[in-house]
């Protein structure tokens, strides 16, 4: 714990997300089974654990080689379109670390920002069409907005969990626009975004882990 | 004797490994002999349903003779992917210059391949192969007393 991110933190902090994406798998998966086609949790915990392998294989790297091979792990391994979304959400958190040993809070934030403007132009959603950036917008807004507001990294990563969480809460009315779910229309609305839902464990499982 | 200029490339991405290959097979009954590259990017292993960006990316990467590639896709993350795999065409090592002939064909995966291999193997260049790929539904349409564009 501390007040930068490091490759270790990085490594805690994915671990406690594969963990928390393998114990809600078969909830993300019912989720999807409603709306989608029924893989987002066996996809998700696919994929992590390709991770952890490769966190186990090679462990000491700087955090720009991390974030980019966790990227590109994800995008050979969860197969559905969480793979190229949050491949690139990691991707582009690596290229945003640049050269850092150690991210501070404001850098930290700034590839989270990065990374959630990566998804936004891969995936061409808008806040609303219930997808992940429904939970990954707010709470990369609230992370920004309790920095500034002088909180430290663990308050703010606190702050953006509660704003996933409510963005993940928010999307259970909203009719998808985008996804295998679109194609439902209005029978999308009354159940929650299983993307929404595993961002929402990935920004928790940060609060958890870091800062 | 100079060589001849080389044909199109096509990748077929999608979800599913052995529809990538079926529709690779149909769309090779109709090249024959000729030389038309298609590489199958599909599923992310023979039996687990998936796509995979670096796997496009490399099929994209040595399915590029030099005249660009036309890449035909199913659906969802298969257009998510391919779009991803022009991103990583470097870190596979592609011709620098692959990513500004690579074309992504918004034409239906089996009727599109089909078109798009035989296309292809006239020689025409990749936004011809792309534009007809695309229109690859209008002779069904046609045939089913259907007004040739679809309707919205």
């Amino acid at each position: 714990m501390g007040e930068t991110v490091g490759s270790a933190a990085l490594g805690r902090w994915l671990r406690a997300f594969a963990d928390a994406v393998s114990e809600n798998a078969d909830e993300l998966t019912a989720l999807d089974s409603a709306i989608g086609d029924a893989d987002h949790g066996a996809n998700m915990r696919r994929g992590m654990n390709a991770v952890v392998a490769k966190l186990d294989a090679a462990p000491d790297v700087a955090p720009a080689a991390l974030l980019k091979t966790v990227g590109m792990t994800l995008v050979s391994t969860v197969g559905g379109a969480s793979g190229p979304l949050y491949g690139t959400l990691f991707l582009r958190m690596g290229t945003s670390a640049g050269d850092r040993a150690e991210l501070d809070a404001q850098a930290f934030a700034a590839a989270l920002r990065a990374g959630l403007n990566g998804v936004v132009a891969r995936g061409k959603a808008v806040l609303g069409d219930k997808t992940m950036v429904d939970a990954l917008t707010p709470a990369v807004d609230a992370l920004d907005a309790a920095l500034t507001d002088g909180a430290g990294l663990s308050d703010a990563l606190h702050a953006a969990a509660t704003a996933a969480d409510r963005g993940s809460d928010a999307t259970i009315p909203l009719v998808a626009r985008k996804g295998r779910a679109s194609y439902l229309g209005a029978r999308s609305a009354g159940h929650r975004d299983p993307g929404a839902t595993s961002t929402a464990l990935l920004v928790n499982t940060a609060a958890a882990s870091l800062g | 004797m100079n060589a001849p200029d080389p044909n199109v490339g096509i990748v077929v991405v999608s979800h599913s490994r052995a529809l990538g290959n079926a529709a690779a097979e149909l769309a090779a009954e109709v090249i024959g002999d000729i030389d038309v590259p298609i590489t199958v990017a599909a599923g992310l292993d023979a039996t687990t349903p998936g796509t995979d960006a670096a796997a496009i990316a490399t099929a994209i990467a040595t399915s590029d003779r030099g005249a660009g590639v036309v890449v035909l896709m199913d659906l969802g993350s298969a257009v998510l992917s391919a779009e991803l795999a022009l991103d990583l065409l470097d870190d596979v090592g592609a011709d620098p210059a692959t990513r500004g002939r690579t074309v992504l064909c918004p034409g239906p995966l089996v009727e599109g391949l089909v078109v798009a291999a035989a296309t292809a193997s006239t020689g025409a260049d990749r936004h011809r192969v792309s534009a007809d790929a695309a229109a690859a539904l209008g002779p069904k349409r046609s045939h089913l007393g259907l007004s040739w564009e679809p309707t919205t």
